[in-house]
């Protein structure tokens, strides 16, 4: 991955904090990412990751440091880049399929009003909202109204989709459904993506890398888990790979215990944050100082299950069983 | 349901007390002492015959019915009918009122988009929004010279504030997600104003409306009492001359009835453009 689609250089966060002086939500964060890919960001409530989204989105900007896309600094907002917001945001006085033709207009301002309705009942149907066209937001469910977000963004067909927890309001089945389209899309529009997620299977399944994050304020990128899974995926097999486990171990120690101490980790180590650690969780370290932007084509597959057995006693997993059902 | 049905049953009961009270204090209570008819004449059944000064509820009555048959006589400048004088009212809140939108709305908005422009405005605003739009009136009248015109600057004047201040806080708090659809949408400014600040702050834009035609609407009988003429406040101050009190009474019951109806007609609008969240 020599191609740097997407680059994060040095980008801080500081918002004015009561006592006149300053929180950094972040400070000196390095992350790029390629063309075509699916990266997901995990980490604790509040620790900044929307803020990232938002600095990439163009919505926000960083208080130093540059994001760069397709070798130009963002100066703010594009069509090219649309955002899942976590809140919705459907503008309640448009019925769904205002809000979606809405969108649609705005990228295609000379489209005819068939079309553009061909356009946003299309993506309507395919978020399976057939027949609530003509509800209001007020008249639907959270997740219906999360669906009806998701219509909207990829009803524009962008390069890049940032997505804040696009998932989170809805039910397993739907969840399923839509994850499922969501990455079909991404796949056959070569769309580049970074998702915020809070839940780990959902970011193995879709990810080809997982950021973690540690809790803020001074949040740092701590880690870069590359995905083994091969690229071909099935929602259904996911969780037979015999890395798969060893990943969402690895993500789940981090969440519940390593996120709060990283700085006590780093301590002494050559931790840079322009080269934030790649790991590949199951076999040994890859490479601590390795730049994050170097490629990783196999995941990993070669290596024998054996070994991640070996890694990751069978005790583990039963968490991992109550956690799905 | 039932809730409406005994709510309208309560209504007309206190209507009928009312009615009644009203009668029974109004009321002739005979002949005070015998008197000479002559005298009795000349100064008046009220004097004579101990009935109130007060008009009562027959009496009103009557007149409305009078004044319902034929609003629209006109004998000269100081005999018109009621519709007539209601007209001229009616008018002249419309035009001041009008004017006064064209103003407020697109001030408001450039003050609720702008935050320099709202602090630069906001010392004008705030000194000349408590002064009475009556205050004026002498102004109005020296530089127009003209009573009716001067009575449409007035209620232009009193209607501008509750327009201006709640389109200003409207376009300003339209919530920073819908803003930020518009942004990420690349949606030019005029597009944005109109699709996405103006129906978010439309509900607070016609609560601000809906303020305003009350206040015109107060603001105008007093303004024409102030310059006379024509108009409803006008003929409540004429009748008041000539002590008629039962055309008073008359014009205070229509001038509440236009108002609500003018009210109702903003709340109606105020519905419309309400989206639920
Ligand atoms: N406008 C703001 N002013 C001040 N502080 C802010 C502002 N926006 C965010 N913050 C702070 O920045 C930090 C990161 O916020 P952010 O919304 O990015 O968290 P998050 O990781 O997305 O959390 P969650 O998972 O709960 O959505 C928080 O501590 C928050 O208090
Ligand atoms: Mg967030």
């Amino acid at each position: 991955m020599t191609d740097k689609f997407i680059s994060i250089e040095s980008v801080s966060k500081r918002f004015p904090a009561a006592g006149g002086g300053s929180t950094t939500v972040f400070e000196d964060l390095w992350l790029s990412m390629a063309r075509g890919e699916f990266v997901c960001i995990i980490g604790h409530s509040g620790c900044g990751k929307t803020t990232v989204l938002n600095i990439l989105a163009g919505l926000e900007a960083p208080s130093d440091g540059a994001v760069i896309v397709d070798n130009q600094a963002i100066e703010g907002p594009s069509l090219d880049r649309a955002v899942i917001f976590q809140s919705h945001a459907l503008l309640p006085w448009l019925t769904v399929m205002g809000n979606v033709a809405y969108a649609v207009a705005s990228k295609w301002r000379f489209m005819n009003r068939g079309d553009l309705n061909r356009q946003a009942q299309k993506f309507i149907d395919l978020v399976g909202l057939t027949g609530a066209e003509h509800k209001r937001p007020a008249e639907l469910s959270g997740g219906m109204k999360q669906r009806v977000g998701i219509a909207r963004t990829l009803s524009i067909e962008p390069k890049i989709m940032l997505m804040d927890e696009p998932f989170s309001a809805l039910d397993a089945l739907t969840r399923g459904t839509l994850q499922d389209e969501v990455r079909r899309i991404c796949l056959e529009t070569g769309q580049t993506a970074f998702m915020i997620t809070h839940d780990v299977d959902e970011a193995i399944y879709l990810a080809d890398r997982v950021v973690l994050m540690t809790n803020g304020p001074n949040a740092v990128l701590a880690e870069i888990v590359e995905n083994p899974l091969p690229k071909e995926r099935q929602r259904n097999d996911v969780h037979r790979h015999p890395l798969y486990y060893g990943v969402r171990n690895h993500i789940i120690d981090f969440l519940v215990s390593r996120s709060k101490n990283f700085a006590d980790e780093m301590a002494g180590t050559n931790y840079d944050r322009r080269h934030v650690p790649v790991v590949r969780p199951g076999t040994p370290q890859v490479s601590a100082t390795r730049p994050a932007s170097l490629d990783s084509t196999d995941g990993g597959q070669a290596r024998s299950p054996m070994q991640v057995v070996a890694d990751f006693p069978t005790s583990s997993r039963p968490s991992l069983a109550q956690h799905r059902a | 349901m039932a809730v409406t049905w005994r709510a309208a049953l309560v209504s007309l009961l206190l209507f009928g007390t009312f009615i009644g009270v009203w009668h029974l204090a109004t009321r002739g209570g005979g002949p005070v002492a015998s008197m000479d008819p002559e005298y009795a004449k000349l100064v008046g059944a009220t004097a004579s015959q101990g009935k109130s000064a007060m008009p009562g509820p027959a009496d009103v009555g009557l007149k409305i019915w009078q004044h319902l048959k034929d609003p629209f006589y006109d004998r000269g400048s100081n005999d018109k009918g009621l519709g007539i004088q209601l007209a001229y009212s009616i008018a002249r809140v419309m035009i001041g009122y009008l004017i006064a939108v064209a103003v407020a709305i697109p001030v408001g908005f450039l003050i609720g988009m702008s935050p320099l422009m709202s602090r630069a405005l906001d010392p004008f605003i705030q000194v000349l929004k408590p002064i009475s739009p009556l205050a004026w009136m002498p102004l109005a009248l020296y530089t127009i010279k003209d009573s009716s015109l001067s009575s449409i600057f007035v209620i232009f004047i009193c209607s501008l504030w509750p327009m201006l201040i709640n389109t200003a806080f409207g376009v300003a708090a339209v919530r920073k997600e819908w803003l930020n659809v518009a942004r990420t949408l690349e949606v030019g400014t005029f597009r944005r104003a109109f699709t996405i600040i103006l129906p978010a702050a439309a509900p607070t834009i016609l609560t601000g409306m809906r303020i305003s035609i009350g206040i015109a609407w107060l603001v105008i009988v007093a303004a024409e009492m102030l310059v006379g003429g024509t108009g409803i406040g006008y003929f409540v101050w004429n009748e008041w001359n000539n002590l008629s009190i039962t055309n008073v009474i008359t014009a205070i019951l229509v001038i509440g009835v236009v108002g609500m109806v003018l009210d109702q007609v903003l709340a109606r609008a105020t519905k419309l453009v309400t989206f639920p969240e």
